[in-house]
């Protein structure tokens, strides 16, 4: 076997502190990767996969410190160098593409000479050779009319295309190593495809390899040969892509994989209590044992060792799952009963995002984003998925059912609990408070839409107080019981929102909501924010109080496989039209519009395990 | 502060050295102004045309000024106007210029756009300017000083809690208020007012403190706290004839009004970055 291209051995990142060593990010972890190589790297947020990232190219974060260990590239050491003397590496041998391109790449430069920057660096070419590879690397990363591209401002391309030209700078380096942070969050279904399309004829056009973060295992599955899962900062298994997300070895990587929602085994996704520790905070022995359902008193005390097991997977337990045992716990949803309808929309028409002046002239700005001849109907206790691509008019058409937005032409109407039939004024400010307590929204982020100022009890108090007028005396109680609805424990009331994790505080927006008692519950993309561990409580949650509660859902999402595991019905919008709508399992199995068969088409999803006979076990623990 | 109260905040401030050192020379200032007209061994407006000039004595500690009087006694006495006048201002200030500042936020369009250029036009005319005009109409002292400084500091206030509110504006908590159908005013006082509440308390003690040399500038001008109260920027504008003659009449108003400047911005600094500081702190402790 030839020398690898670049390898990590033992390495070690902690927090820098005046004296001793500080908690550790990063702890003992040790890679290879040869010439054209491609490496995923899997993990939740927090678990230091960006930090390892970095580190392969040699950068310590600011507030950290390598404590041990070492990188090497080829024959060159990484870490612990000056920055000045891996200026000729990076970007050249070793290239980045950093989360989120679209802020990384300098807003008031021309994609051109930002590309030019790089080539200037690492190449000799003259000026108009420059130029004329400019155009080659765009070209190459299938932007269309490269010229034009190049006298573009970042700001004035979309998503996907500025994460083009985000590759495009880097390969202006001609590098033998990409890394890449999340490449695809944030982009459209489709756009993600192709972007991955794109980087796998890259990869085998130049033999270059690749190290991917991702968060998403079936973007790993799709791009990558091999895949590590990290845990709390460390390797918990590696090995190879389709083997390892086939048959896991490790607990964490099976429930992972467990907690993700798919197409293929619909149904609601089985979630992994509690959350990763933190890095001042680890456990002694296995980091996953207290989440473990398979722990036994060793895996406290021990920590285990990273181990190869059959079909050249490396995992770190000492009770490595064996067997295809581990399930695909889900849950078939209840038989949908009820007959009373709670909303009714028709023909809802809205226009958005109205330019004005010069940005009208320029054509700059937002597109008008419409929606056009909307119409469907909802029954109580009944969840419809809402999906589409950026700029569908999903949310829009949630606006305008909560009478944020206005809409142009079209009737909402509301029957509520007591069997009264209301078509809904357009806005907000024109709805009776009565009408108003009837819909209640979630948003897609809690760090936004939970005031960080007020304690838990105040939060969930607000809706209680202002609705039902419930005296003083009570609200504890009353805010406890919403509090154990969504399975969160009485002693959050006195604490904030920030001292609360992603999920839980979207758990606390989705107990404001149903304080206030509606017939009507929207979601906007409520767990986008969230990690996959942690959505599949969320979904579940929601799932089951509108059931119980008797309370119509929208849920709001761009992810096919969220919407088919907690919808009853889906509506598929492209361009602010209904392209199709029907049954969850008919608008997946058997989609009659084109449309619909792309998005499914581009939906990831790595070769996820067999359901096991018998029963379904529920949640892994 | 919300969560650990004000007494974590103040904690908070004095473990920073800035804090610490400014809290202790504002709290001396606070305390020798209070104080003062119990402890002064003369009558600061006193005059001994047998002691004119006096260089340090042990009967007159700090020496006398042109006109015989104790220079201890005046320098002491001489924050307590300037003082209040500025409390008096800063509180004027922040009152109508964050009121108007968030409701502008919470506004916006065109009423925003038309008042906030009108905040510029009024920003352009040198207060002083209209020192000068109120004090020719009411006279000198507290009652021609405090609403035109009130009013003159309270433009840009305007403009920072406007600032301040629109940071909180775009966020959802606000949109899921209106939408859970709370009143307009209930919005503010409960979902943005907490949120802007601490970075308007910065920076009204920043004010107050500019305000505090605003009257020193124009009691040194003649325009400002009229004798017979002492006041440090007219001791500092009658010792400046006889500077070389008797040095310690200037030092020790200049020390005492520098010191407390100086000490209210430490003070200031260390507040700010606290706060700051704070909220990183809960993240991180989650």
């Amino acid at each position: 076997m030839s020398a690898p291209l670049l390898e990590a051995r033992g390495l070690r990142i902690g927090y820098a502190q005046r004296v001793g060593t500080g908690p550790r990010v990063i702890d003992d972890v040790s890679l290879s990767i040869g010439r054209g190589d491609s490496l995923g790297i899997a993990g939740e947020s927090g678990s230091g996969k960006s930090t390892l990232l970095l580190a392969l190219m040699g950068v310590v974060r600011k507030g950290l410190v390598a404590q041990a260990g070492d990188v090497t590239l080829e024959t060159r050491a990484l870490l612990g160098q000056r920055d000045e003397d891996l200026l000729d590496l990076r970007g050249g041998r070793i290239a980045l593409i950093p989360q989120n391109a679209a802020v990384s790449l300098t807003p008031t430069l021309r994609i051109g000479a930002q590309i030019d920057e790089a080539l200037r660096r690492h190449s000799q070419l003259e000026a108009l050779a420059r130029r004329q590879r400019i155009a080659e690397l765009l070209e190459r990363v299938q932007l269309p009319d490269p010229a034009v591209i190049a006298r573009r401002f970042p700001h004035e391309l979309s998503g996907g295309q500025v994460q083009r030209a985000a590759i495009a700078m880097a390969l202006a380096g001609d590098p033998a190593l990409l890394l890449m942070d999340e490449p695809t969050t944030g982009l459209d279904v489709t756009t993600q495809l192709a972007l991955l399309d794109l980087m796998i004829g890259l990869r085998q056009d130049r033999n270059m390899a690749i190290v991917c973060v991702s968060h998403d295992l079936g973007v790993l599955a799709k791009l990558c040969d091999r895949v590590a899962v990290m845990y709390a900062g460390a390797l918990v298994e590696e090995g190879p892509a389709e083997r390892l997300l086939s048959q896991p070895t490790h607990p964490y990587t099976a429930a992972l994989l467990n907690s993700l929602p798919t197409l293929r085994h619909p149904g609601l996704p089985g979630a992994i209590s509690g959350t990763p520790p933190l890095p001042s905070d680890l456990p002694s022995g296995c980091r996953f044992a207290p989440r473990c359902a398979t722990a036994t008193p060793e895996c406290h005390s021990a920590r285990p060792l990273l181990l190869a097991r059959t079909g050249g997977v490396f995992s770190a337990c000492i009770h490595p799952i064996a067997d295809r045992k581990m399930l695909k716990a889900t849950a078939k949803p209840p038989a949908f009963a009820e007959t009373q309808t709670v909303l009714q929309v028709g023909g809802l028409f809205v226009a958005y995002g109205r330019r004005h002046g010069l940005a009208r002239l320029l054509r700059l700005g937002r597109p008008n984003e419409v929606v056009t001849d909307v119409s469907f109907d909802l029954r109580r206790g009944e969840i419809l998925g809402l999906v589409g691509e950026s700029g569908s008019g999903k949310s829009t058409i949630l606006r305008a059912i909560a009478g944020i937005q206005k809409p142009a032409a079209g009737t909402i109407v509301l029957t509520t609990r007591e069997g009264a039939v209301t078509p809904l004024p357009g806005p907000m400010g024109e709805r009776p408070l009565e009408l108003l307590q009837r819909i209640q929204m979630v948003f897609q982020n809690p760090d936004s839409s939970l005031n960080p100022r007020h304690t838990i009890l105040k939060l969930l108090a607000q809706p209680l107080q202002l609705y039902g007028r419930v005296p003083a005396a009570e609200l504890r109680n009353r805010a406890a019981a919403l509090l154990d609805a969504v399975q969160l424990r009485e002693n959050f009331l006195d604490r904030y929102a920030s001292q609360l994790s992603g999920g839980e505080r979207q758990r606390v927006a989705i107990a404001r909501a149903f304080a206030a008692e509606p017939d009507l519950l929207l979601c906007d993309e409520i767990t986008t924010a969230l990690d996959v561990s942690v959505q599949a409580t969320v979904l579940r949650l929601v799932r089951d109080l509108a059931h119980e509660r008797h309370v119509g859902a929208i849920f709001v999402s761009h992810d096919l496989a969220v919407v088919r595991a907690i919808a009853d019905r889906i509506a598929v919008l492209r361009n602010g039209k209904v392209v199709e709508i029907g049954k969850a399992a008919d608008v997946c199995e058997r989609p009659e519009d084109p449309y619909t068969r792309t998005l499914l088409g581009a939906v990831l999803e790595p070769e996820v395990l067999q359901p096991a006979e018998g029963a379904a076990t529920g949640q892994l623990r | 502060m919300t969560d650990g109260g004000v007494l974590t905040t103040i904690r908070t401030i004095l473990a920073r050295p800035s804090g610490l050192v400014g809290g202790l020379i504002v709290g001396a200032h606070i305390l020798v102004a209070l104080l003062a007209p119990v402890i002064v061994p003369f009558d600061p407006a006193l005059q001994d045309v047998k002691a004119i000039l006096q260089a340090p004595s042990a009967e007159h500690w700090l020496g006398t000024d042109r006109l015989g009087r104790d220079i201890l006694s005046r320098t002491l006495m001489g924050g307590r106007e300037a003082m209040l006048i500025s409390t008096v201002s800063t509180i004027v200030a922040m009152a109508w210029g964050s009121i108007l500042g968030i409701a502008l936020a919470l506004v916006g369009g065109r009423t925003d756009a038309i008042v906030m250029r009108s905040v510029d036009a009024m920003m352009s005319i040198p207060w002083v300017l209209l020192v000068m005009l109120f004090v020719a109409v009411l006279g000198t002292g507290t009652a021609a000083l405090v609403p035109v400084l009130g009013f003159s500091y309270g433009l840009s206030v305007v403009y920072l809690s406007r600032a301040a509110a629109l940071d909180f504006v775009a966020r959802d908590f606000i949109l899921a208020a209106q939408a859970r159908g709370h009143s307009r005013w209930s919005i503010v006082r409960t979902e943005l007012f907490p949120n802007v509440r601490d970075s308007l308390a910065v920076q009204g003690a920043m004010q107050w403190s500019w305000i505090l040399l605003a009257v020193s500038s124009l009691s040194f001008l003649g325009m400002g706290v009229a004798p017979p109260t002492p006041d440090w920027g007219q001791m500092i504008s009658d010792a400046r004839g006889v500077m070389q003659l008797a040095p310690w009449a200037l030092i020790w108003p200049m020390i005492a009004l520098s010191s407390l400047v100086i000490g209210m911005n430490l003070l200031v600094d260390a507040w700010a970055q606290a706060i700051g500081v704070d909220r990183t702190r809960r993240k991180v402790e989650t």
